[in-house]
């Protein structure tokens, strides 16, 4: 096992140095003058060129790219000119809220998903089926932002049930003491169950908008692979065997059919972190999305590279926990491994 | 930042607004609080930094003091007040004469403490103004455009005695001590934090050492920023509000949703159309002041392109459809620049006496040899009004036989388009902060050739109006130069005005003491609720 998550790490070394390239000249062969931006109104283009010094801007490619490397071996990810903040400080701070959104998310969706999938399957061509096949249908076809606004108008405007979707806090909250970052986490550490309360209300909505973003993958896969499983031989047999229909489905289909779900899950998991841009700025969420896309739009190199490095580690930490879950569920990987 | 914030603590002196503590122990009510919220914040605490956004004026309108303020005037319209670029109050400045010969101004400073509990002294004054022309970027040039320019005109004359000499008789000196720039620092704590740089540029933009009526009690850069009342303060009467959160809120609708529900106190920057039904709903108060020396224009270039032919851009002049782009674009929130008379009055931005006549426009379009292709670009973060606006200008060229395709620059590049100037047609909005017709054209027609000149346009004889109207002193001459090159401008059309926009801001109403400030950010000093 141990062997296996070696073998894995080491093939992840060289994308992580592509992306690091790649983001560099991403951001430098693209449109968008960083000097001129922030050389402000008025500005005349000896200012513009003072600003391109200061920020050495004006030092040739490979120069700027030693330093950047330089840099990120200790650690610095440069500072955001939107912010005026170093990027891993401004990243460690958003971070956590992404995360607990996302997961928060999933989970979600999950709850929802995996039951629906498998009712579906199991009973195929019910009204249970058709119900799975709509949901996921009405899910794709809305654009998170979309669902986001619509549910703010609704729960919110509407009928007010909803907090003012003002980011992870009600403002007259202070956050608990920092532990994980996460707030319902922390809160509980705290033993805050007033501002646990608060936290949780602000996330629902804009983690259930995340949630009917990605219910339709979810529900697909796993009905389609419980489908798959429950015509195989073992589960005929061991029907034939006289085991109850809840333990044949439960414990022999349900576990075959989740190695699919669990890679779909995986994907499932970096959309949503992708999604998640457009729903932390319909709710004011101080993740780490919000800030890539403020960041780009004011060519503000160092967050974009920060935010495509974070990304880009974790995606390949997430794929190791795939594989690694696909050892648990299934010992034959393992061994292939 | 780990050692700055030690270093700040050793000095002790910043304490006040490091520890967050104390200030929610004697937390303020809901109804000392304002909440406002805002489009994106600071993303520095110190103005005269380089590359300090927009909302950081707002930082350096109520944390800091400056020597002197615009007096309030209250808005033709009603919901609050303006200001009066022409009339001066003191705010460090207990009284301040300007010298017989006219070529210097002393201050007497007031009693005034900064947040440290420093005493202000006119060493303060100097430090921060001498920053303010030699820190270079924005900050420079706009002292710059008041003929503020060396450290020896910033004279200590005594601890409370302050004097400014001038370079040259410029009427824009005065003013321009009042705009958000020449703000005073606490010098002494900002050398002291400063880590041996003698502008202390790193520790002021994370830092706030100033006298001002608020004080920033927390700021976590594109979420929020709470400030607090500062109770000593001595330039003024003492703020109503105890207490502001600004939270910083990307999406418009949800801005909107927040002010309709009641949730939110002032929602800064929506849409016109927001504003218009906000307005038209009538549960919420829309105050809107057209922004004094702001106006959207078609800028034509007028060295590279078909526009070099002035005929061709008065034809375009003639046939804007200009009611329609009022209308379809800001809502009608805005003044019409067009049908203006036929001697213009002296003033800025005003209405030329092109209106839409199509006749005339394509007579015009002959004459200069028939129709072409051409290209019209806009700032994408501008495209909620320039969208509907361009499409107009399409639809209106492609009746006198002018193809226009219309290009999106993203927000980041469209900068750097416009220093080009190369494109032939560019559809933008410019405000200048002082509200003088000589400032508006000096930045976007003046030989100097600035960023904002986007036509391209070199004329010496305007350059010489401009210039004879900037430093003459004689009222009467200077408004015989302002009619004289605005009806240059006019026949020459290098940029065509299309309408002065409204500077709208949405509240709920029971927030009173609106003060509309040429920076555009909000004022909390004056604002009450309940």
């Amino acid at each position: 096992m141990l062997s296996m998550i070696a073998a894995r790490l080491k093939t992840t070394i060289p994308s992580v140095i592509g992306v690091i390239i790649v983001t560099f000249l991403l951001t430098r062969v693209l449109p968008g003058d960083t000097a001129a931006y922030f050389a402000g109104p008025a500005a005349s283009n000896e200012a513009i060129a003072e600003i391109r010094g200061k920020l050495g801007l004006d030092r040739p490619l490979p120069v700027q790219f030693v330093s950047y490397v330089t840099a990120l071996v200790r650690g610095d990810l440069g500072t955001s000119l939107t912010t005026g903040q170093p990027v891993t400080a401004d990243l460690a701070q958003r971070l956590p809220a992404s995360a607990e959104l996302t997961l928060f998310g999933l989970l979600i969706s999950m709850a929802v998903a995996l039951p629906l999938g498998v009712l579906a399957a199991v009973r195929q061509g019910s009204w249970i089926d058709h119900l799975c096949r709509i949901v996921a249908t009405a899910g794709v076809s809305l654009p998170v932002f979309f669902t986001g606004l619509l549910l703010v108008y609704v729960f919110y405007f509407i009928l007010g049930w909803a907090p003012a979707p003002l980011g992870r806090l009600d403002v007259f909250f202070s956050e608990p003491p920092r532990v994980t970052g996460f707030l319902l986490i922390d809160s509980l550490i705290a033993w805050d169950l007033e501002i646990f309360r608060a936290a949780l209300s602000q996330l629902l909505l804009p983690a259930l908008t995340l949630a009917i973003f990605s219910l339709a993958p979810i529900t697909r896969m796993t009905r389609a692979s419980m489908l798959a499983v429950l015509g195989a031989d073992f589960v005929r047999t061991a029907r034939a065997s006289g085991l109850s229909g809840r333990k044949v489905i439960g414990t022999y289909a349900f576990r075959n059919a989740m190695l699919p779900v669990v890679t779909t899950l995986g994907m499932v998991f970096s959309f949503l972190l992708g999604a998640n841009v457009l729903v932390e700025k319909v709710f004011a969420w101080p993740g780490v999305g919000s800030y890539a896309v403020e960041a780009l739009l004011a060519s503000d190199y160092a967050p974009i590279q920060g935010f495509v490095l974070t990304m880009a580690i974790l995606y390949v930490a997430l794929n190791l926990m795939i594989d690694i879950l696909y050892g648990v569920i299934d010992p034959r990987v393992r061994l292939e491994g | 930042m780990a050692i700055t914030r030690r270093a700040a603590i050793a000095g002790g002196l910043s304490a006040p607004f490091l520890m967050t503590g104390r200030a929610g122990a004697q937390s303020p009510s809901r109804s000392e609080t304002l909440l406002l919220v805002q489009e994106y914040g600071p993303n520095s605490l110190d103005m005269q930094g380089i590359g300090a956004s927009q909302p950081v004026n707002g930082v350096a309108l109520n944390c800091y003091d400056r020597l002197l303020r615009f007096k309030p005037v209250p808005i033709p319209a009603g919901g609050g007040n303006q200001v009066s670029m022409g009339e001066l109050e003191g705010e460090l400045a207990e009284s301040w004469q300007i010298a017989s010969d006219g070529m210097s101004c002393t201050f007497k400073l007031r009693d005034a403490k900064f947040h440290s509990g420093r005493p202000v002294t006119a060493k303060d004054v100097k430090w921060s103004l001498d920053r303010a022309v030699t820190i270079g970027g924005f900050a420079t040039t706009q002292m710059n455009a008041g003929s503020l320019e060396k450290p020896e005109q910033f004279v200590v004359v005594d601890d409370k005695t302050f004097r400014v000499d001038f370079l040259r008789k410029d009427k824009l000196t005065m003013p321009n001590l009042a705009v958000t720039i020449p703000f005073v620092f606490d010098s002494e704590l900002a050398i002291k934090n400063s880590g041996g740089d003698p502008l202390a540029k790193e520790w002021l933009k994370n830092n706030v050492a100033g006298s001002g009526a608020f004080k920033v009690e927390s700021w976590k850069p594109g979420v929020e920023t709470i400030y607090v009342r500062n109770d000593d303060w001595a330039s003024g009467p003492l703020p109503k509000l105890r207490r502001i959160i600004a939270r910083d809120i990307a999406s418009p609708s949800t801005r909107r949703a927040l002010i309709e529900r009641g949730d939110a106190d002032i929602s800064y920057g929506l849409p016109p159309k927001d504003f218009k039904d906000l307005l038209d709903g009538g549960k919420i108060n829309v105050v809107g002041v057209p922004i004094p020396n702001g106006v959207w224009g078609l800028y034509l270039n007028s060295q590279v392109g078909p526009f070099k032919d002035v005929r061709l851009r008065q034809a375009v002049a003639w046939v804007l459809p200009y009611d329609k782009m009022l209308q379809a674009s800001l809502f009608g929130r805005g003044v019409d620049m067009s049908g203006g008379p036929e001697t213009p009055k002296p003033a800025w931005p005003t209405p030329f006496a092109y209106k839409t006549n199509v006749e005339k426009a394509k007579a015009l379009v002959a004459a200069a040899g028939g129709g072409f292709s051409t290209t019209l670009q806009f700032d994408a973060g501008n495209a909620t009004v320039a969208e509907p606006m361009s499409v107009l200008i399409k639809e209106a060229l492609g009746s006198i036989g002018i193809e226009v395709e219309i290009t999106k620059v993203p927000g980041a590049n469209f900068r750097t388009e416009i220093a080009k100037k190369t494109n032939p047609m560019t559809l933008n909005r410019f405000a200048g902060w002082l509200d003088y017709p000589d400032y508006y054209l000096f930045w976007t027609m003046h030989g100097n050739n600035s960023i904002f000149n986007i036509a391209n346009y070199q004329n010496p004889e305007l350059d010489k109006l401009i210039d004879a109207a900037r430093f003459t002193t004689d009222k009467a001459a200077y408004e015989k130069f302002v009619v004289d090159f605005v009806k240059l401008v006019e026949r020459e059309v290098p940029m065509i005005p299309i309408a002065q926009p409204t500077h709208d801001v949405a509240m709920q109403k029971s927030i009173g003491g609106y003060q509309f400030q040429p920076c555009r950010e909000p004022d909390f000093r004056y604002l009450t609720k309940g």
